[in-house]
């Protein structure tokens, strides 16, 4: 089966390279480029661990063909704060109330976490764990997730008001 | 799990998909790809090529005109879900949007996806079977409209031929003023529902003047539930009455699988029905929560 | 002045690089030249394999090679994989084979492996392989092993028992004889899964220079593993290096040794080059170990004060095909049962039956918490039976602290009389007691039932024997630039170890854990470990890097005493530095001792010593730590779709001192959602032939954020008296009785309707069976 060749935008640099069309996104990251942190849990669209973030959108990327993501641009865990040295809200607030334990989960939950808080922080404890419920964590019991995205909304709040949207 | 090779195609409009999809062989759409790259990914599903119609532009969109919704093929779920018109016309398709996997899921899925795919549970199979929807089909010799009676042909498998596509759905919307319930059994948010419910009621004069009720992921597609329908026409409404109609619901078709028996998803139903409907007939009251 | 480490909840050292995507997980190393590899996995459970066609798949491109088991070298070749844990209760103590030969005794064990430059040409070979099996009866449950004339898991053997096990103490006879209230109950629970997010994996790279390999395994125990790999390839222990990189959750499931860690080693070294396996979700679900699945049928006798008197019965436990970590979760089990209560006589019989199901073997909470459902559904039934409140019965019996330390009168799985060490068991009901309000609820209940609110409240104790031996060692170093290293075979999976072993070092050296490096989990910087299970690190390694690293303080402070002619009693440590205690006296850097220490061509060594500021110690605990809690939890319960929801879960926890406590809530925390998965969620169903059904995440249902709250933590503190730290295992606390509390809260939800729960899992569908049950069963009587 034919490659086909693509141009896309992750974590802000431009990458070019020919794919074949049966590799999905995940592991195109992975593997075609390098990046690690996406997870792969389960590849059948259940667990949450590789989701990323496609024009500001949290997507599945197991269930999204690499092709398909041409001409889009992509945010990963290793782009989610401005600088490779700094946290980003999210991630600083994991740290803090230990949402993480083996880290396997986490790249999913920050990438989602982050759509989730820019788009609404003023989430209730509720519906988080709602919007959550697409992301399975095996080691924390959610506890420490909660807590860090509650506490992490602030800043996404704070953000919003003054309309910095620079770092994610 | 690594998905079976496959050509991949590109179209930039209806023409050319169609033109590939009637010259291709072992062809299939790629829409949102929700459940069609996991079951590639499991290699349950194996294709010769993919045809991609997220560049198909003008597939996508949200037209509501009098009493009349039209969600094009390639609508993303999201959308759906988030259309302030459309919350305030018929709050309903929110609510079961809110079901659909989940927000990561909604982003990319698409409302022809779930069409074609043709899960027992998919909530939006149940609004268009509620809301007596047409389904809008197109070949390269033809355009033509299924009623979403005809539409279901087998198990996860539409009444549609392998060289044509699901262009668009149109509901026929309820009116000003009516009222509506949806409930869903599963025991976690966002997986697909052991039985569901949607129901809709209008009422004149403090009696019910129109319902409709639809019952979902208990077999091979959506069901309505006519023969309670017609025992709620013109009723008052009332907890004694959804118990007649929660009782009036064995005739539906219930299946057995490795989740759930046939009996759990009969007695679900009627639970589940009597609390749709008390949440539609508050609703039609003008409690509107 | 001494900078306080441990103790705190000290934020991660891990987190960073976890954080921002720089983890190092087995498949994100990259090695150049790596092959990726797909098995061939049987479709049957029982089958003779009658042929085997790998020719096609060995014709298409990309495909570097195509085995089954007859073209395994020797001397894997007809070798079954080391049975670590041999028990004379094992009759045959028979372990998987690397590729299957013969006949296949699971859907899912492997009979050949492709090796391909990719995954997806690797499965796209393996599709290509033809296999003829013959199928052969099937056992599928515990019903049909002990049937009469129950065909055979293996039929070689006599029959399907794999071990017998009877453990008892006391005059049961005339316990039950004497007793005034008997209650008797048969309870299946059943199998669930490990499902850590990262699945297992294995890279291996051959060292063309000396002949040796290097395994990355996403293990608990690399040494365990190492050993294995000795015994398959007959290598010398020095020519295999096995190291755990991060690896994404354990549970229990990854201690063992897999055939897939012995093929794919054998790939490597005869392909030449590095060669990769990950486990997907599916092949996890077929083929990584599972547990629970148990039957329990006791009985329970008592006297008229509510005192216990004895507990008897029988216990069936479905091993599977296999015995890869002998019979230890049954036998825990069988030992747990006790708890934390005075019981006079108890006599209880276990057979481990075959099935053709993937093995059992330990998974989070190891047996325990079958025996704790089992014991607190017993003391559930005779509250009801007697009219008594279930928390004052439990009260009457629990062992009172003064007791301590207490015999039980049985052997633990250590070889060890079980002796708990310390705790306070009724004080820790006693608080699970207030803070859930047990005292008001049967007024909370009454009132929510008037609103039509089915609430309840359940409550669950236990003991759990943790830190077990033989030992794990550590080495601690100070190194030439002041820093300090420590290096122990002991790794985690994600609980946090480098941290806590740090905060053990830095106290040590009075340092803040930023100075001290700890390097885990590699064959090759420690020479013996033993691994992650049974909650045993902390108290094993743990101790290991206390010793260690008070043994290099004390060499440190003599050479300084020697240099600065002072005595010993006169130094302090500060600031990474050794001096004379107050502000204005000499002082030497850790760097400087460590250079002195390693002494100076022609130069004697100061202050007598041997070189080099290391040392390296062993721990090796006299018996197990016995932590202890107890579980309160209510719940509401709609009676007409049998949907659970928990409302609030109060969990009172000792596992002794506590290094980390912000990490030990986090395992309590992560441990319940398991047992709350366990309570209601997870079933791995398995159909009449045995073949799994629940093989995707879609339809083995574990817990998420939407049916796990936040536990309300509280913590007694009984320090562990036979280790230096004073610590208990954390890691299974939270699972153990989970399930046991959660039931017994939907019964008491349930009160009105009458109904009995004996299973767990308690899903939605079975309840609304049994309140229609009961329901038939009242319209029956009037
Ligand atoms: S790996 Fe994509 S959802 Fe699990
Ligand atoms: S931290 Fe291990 S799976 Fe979430």
């Amino acid at each position: 089966m034919t490659t086909k060749s693509i141009s896309l935008t992750v974590n802000g640099k431009t990458v070019d390279q020919e794919v074949e069309p049966r590799t999905h996104l995940a592991d195109f990251l992975r593997h075609g480029i390098g990046l690690t942190g996406t997870h792969i849990g389960c590849e059948h669209g259940v667990c949450g661990a590789c989701t990323v973030l496609v024009d500001g959108q949290a997507v599945r990327s197991c269930l999204m063909l690499a092709v398909q993501a041409d001409g889009a641009e992509v945010t990963t865990v290793e782009g989610l704060a401005g600088n490779a040295d700094d946290l980003s809200p999210i991630q600083a607030a994991f740290r803090e109330f230990h949402g993480l334990q083996c880290g396997y989960c986490t790249p999913g939950f920050l990438t989602s976490l982050t759509q989730l808080l820019m788009e609404n922080p003023d989430i209730g404890e509720e519906d988080l764990r709602k919007e959550l419920s697409g992301n399975l964590c095996r080691c924390t019991g959610y506890a420490g997730i909660v807590r860090a995205a509650l506490a992490a909304a602030q800043a996404y709040k704070e953000a919003a008001a003054t309309g910095m949207g620079g770092s994610r | 799990m690594k998905a079976a090779a496959f050509d991949y195609h590109r179209p930039a409009n209806r023409a050319e998909a169609l033109d590939m999809v009637g010259s291709l062989d072992n062809a299939k759409f790629l829409a949102g790809g929700q459940s069609l790259v996991a079951m590639l990914n499991m290699r349950y599903a194996i294709v010769d090529h993919l045809i991609d119609l997220n560049h198909v532009t003008d597939l996508a969109g949200i037209e509501m005109t009098g009493d009349r919704l039209r969600l094009g093929a390639m609508t993303r779920q999201r959308a759906v879900k988030d259309d302030a018109a459309l919350a305030a016309r018929a709050p309903i398709f929110a609510a079961a949007l809110d079901y659909v996997g989940h927000f990561q899921t909604r982003n990319r899925g698409t409302v022809g996806g779930s069409l074609g795919h043709m899960d027992p549970s998919a909530e939006l199979m149940a609004l268009a079977t509620l809301m007596d929807a047409e389904v809008e089909v197109q070949s390269k010799a033809q355009t033509r409209s299924l009623s979403i009676a005809d539409y279901p042909m087998a198990y996860m498998t539409p009444a549609i031929e392998m060289d044509e596509m699901i262009t668009g759905v149109t509901f026929a919307l309820p009116g000003e003023g009516h009222g509506w319930g949806f409930h869903e059994h599963a025991q976690r948010h966002g997986d697909f529902a052991i039985c569901g419910v949607a129901a809709l009621m209008e009422l004149a004069g403090g009696t019910i003047s129109r319902t409709a009720i639809t019952v979902f992921g208990i077999g091979m597609a959506p069901q309505r539930a006519r023969a309670a329908e017609d025992m709620l026409a013109s009723q008052t409404p009332g907890d004694d009455l959804y118990r007649a109609a929660a009782d009036a619901l064995d005739d539906l078709d219930y299946t057995t699988d490795a989740m759930a028996s046939a009996a759990y998803r009969r007695r679900l139903a009627g639970v589940l029905t009597r609390r749709a409907l008390a949440d539609a007939a508050r609703r039609a009251g003008g409690d509107r929560r | 002045m001494t900078t306080q480490m441990v103790g705190k909840p000290i934020q991660r050292v891990e987190d960073k690089d976890l954080l921002t995507g720089k983890g190092n997980f087995t498949d994100d190393i990259k090695l150049p030249g790596t092959l990726h590899v797909a098995f061939i996995r049987a479709p049957f459970a029982h089958a003779r394999i009658t042929g085997i066609d790998l020719d096609a798949a060995r014709d298409l491109a990309g495909v570097h090679l195509v085995m089954a088991a007859a073209d395994l070298p020797a001397p894997a070749k007809g070798k079954r994989i080391l049975l670590q844990v041999p028990n004379p209760a094992i009759a045959d103590p028979i372990t998987q084979e690397p590729l299957v030969s013969d006949r296949v005794a699971f859907a899912g064990e492997a009979v050949a492996v492709v090796v391909a430059d990719s995954r997806a040409i690797a499965e796209d070979a393996a599709e290509m392989v033809m296999v003829d099996y013959d199928p052969l009866p099937t056992v599928a449950n515990l019903a049909q092993a002990t049937a009469p004339g129950a065909d055979k898991v293996h039929p070689h053997l006599a029959d399907n028992v794999a071990a017998r096990i009877h453990v008892g103490y006391g005059d049961i006879e005339s316990a039950f004889r004497d007793a005034a209230h008997t209650v008797s109950v048969t309870l299946d629970q059943h199998r669930g899964t490990g499902n850590p997010m990262e699945g297992r994996a294995v890279l291996a790279a051959p060292n063309a220079l000396d002949g040796g390999i290097t395994v990355w395994s996403a293990t608990q125990a690399p040494h365990i593993l190492r050993r294995a790999l000795v015994d398959m390839l007959e290598m010398a222990e020095t020519d295999i290096r096995v190291i755990a990189p991060d690896v994404g959750g354990g549970f229990g499931p990854k201690v063992q040794a897999y055939p897939e860690e012995f093929v794919i080693p054998i790939c490597a070294q005869m392909l030449g080059v590095p060669v990769k396996w990950i486990e997907d979700r599916r092949e996890h679900l077929l083929c990584t170990v599972q547990e629970r699945d148990q039957t329990w049928s006791v009985e329970m006798a008592v006297d008229a004060e509510g005192k216990l008197l004895g507990v008897r019965g029988r216990m069936q436990h479905d091993q599977g095909a296999y015995l890869p970590w002998g019979v230890i979760a049954p036998y825990i089990s069988t030992v747990t049962m006790p708890g934390p209560y005075v019981l006079p006589a108890y006599d209880l019989e276990t057979q481990v039956m075959f099935t053709n199901k993937v093995p059992t073997a330990p998974l989070r909470g190891a047996g325990r918490p079958q025996a704790v459902f089992a014991m607190e559904r017993l003391f559930d039934l005779a509250a009801d039976r007697m009219g008594l409140d279930r928390a004052e019965l439990r009260r009457r019996n629990l062992i009172p602290a003064e007791a301590m330390p207490y015999s039980v009168g049985l052997i633990f799985r250590d070889g060890q009389p079980l002796v708990y060490d310390s705790g306070d068991y009724p004080r820790c009901q006693q608080i699970a007691e207030e803070k859930s309000g047990w005292a008001d609820f049967p007024a909370r209940r009454e009132a929510a039932l008037r609103e039509g609110h089915y609430i309840g409240l359940g409550i669950a104790n236990y003991v759990e024997g943790t830190g077990l031996g033989p030992f794990e060692g550590a080495t601690t170093q100070v190194l030439p630039s002041g820093r300090i290293m420590i290096k122990t075979g002991a790794a985690g999976q994600g609980q946090g170890n480098r941290t806590v072993y740090a905060q053990v070092a830095a106290e040590a050296f009075n340092v803040d854990i930023s100075q001290v490096d700890v390097e885990l989990g590699d064959t090759g910087k420690i020479p013996i470990g033993v691994g992650a299970f049974a909650s045993r690190l902390m108290v094993n390694a743990g101790s290991a890097i206390d010793v260690s690293a008070g043994t290099v303080v004390t060499k440190m402070k003599k050479i300084a005493a020697a240099a600065f002619e002072v005595s010993e009693d006169d130094l302090e440590l500060v600031d990474g530095t050794v001096r004379v205690t107050g502000e204005q006296g000499p002082s030497l850097t850790f760097g400087e001792m460590a250079q002195m220490a390693s002494g100076m061509p022609g130069y004697v060594l100061p202050g007598g010593q041997e070189p080099g500021l290391f040392a390296t110690h062993y721990f090796s605990p006299p018996q197990a730590a016995y932590a202890n809690g107890s579980h309160a939890v209510e719940v509401e319960v709609d009676p007409e779709t049998g949907i659970v929801r928990i409302a609030r879960y109060i969990v009172v926890h000792d596992c002794g001192r506590m290094v980390n406590p912000l990490l030990v809530e986090g395992q309590i925390q992560g441990g319940l959602a398991h047992g709350i998965g366990n309570a209601f969620l997870e079933k791995m169903r398995y159909d009449d032939d045995a073949n799994p059904v629940t093989t995707t995440l879609a339809d083995y249902l574990l817990p998420d954020a939407d049916n796990v709250p936040t536990a309300e933590i509280y913590h007694v503190e009984s320090p562990a008296p036979h280790n230096p730290l004073g610590v208990k295992g954390a890691g299974e606390g939270g699972t153990i009785p989970a399930a046991a509390a959660v039931v017994s809260a939907v019964e008491d939800a349930l009160r009105p309707f009458g109904i009995q729960i004996d299973e767990a899992p308690i899903l939605p569908e079975r309840i609304c069976e049994l309140i229609d049950a009961a329901r038939q069963d009242t319209q029956e009587a009037s």
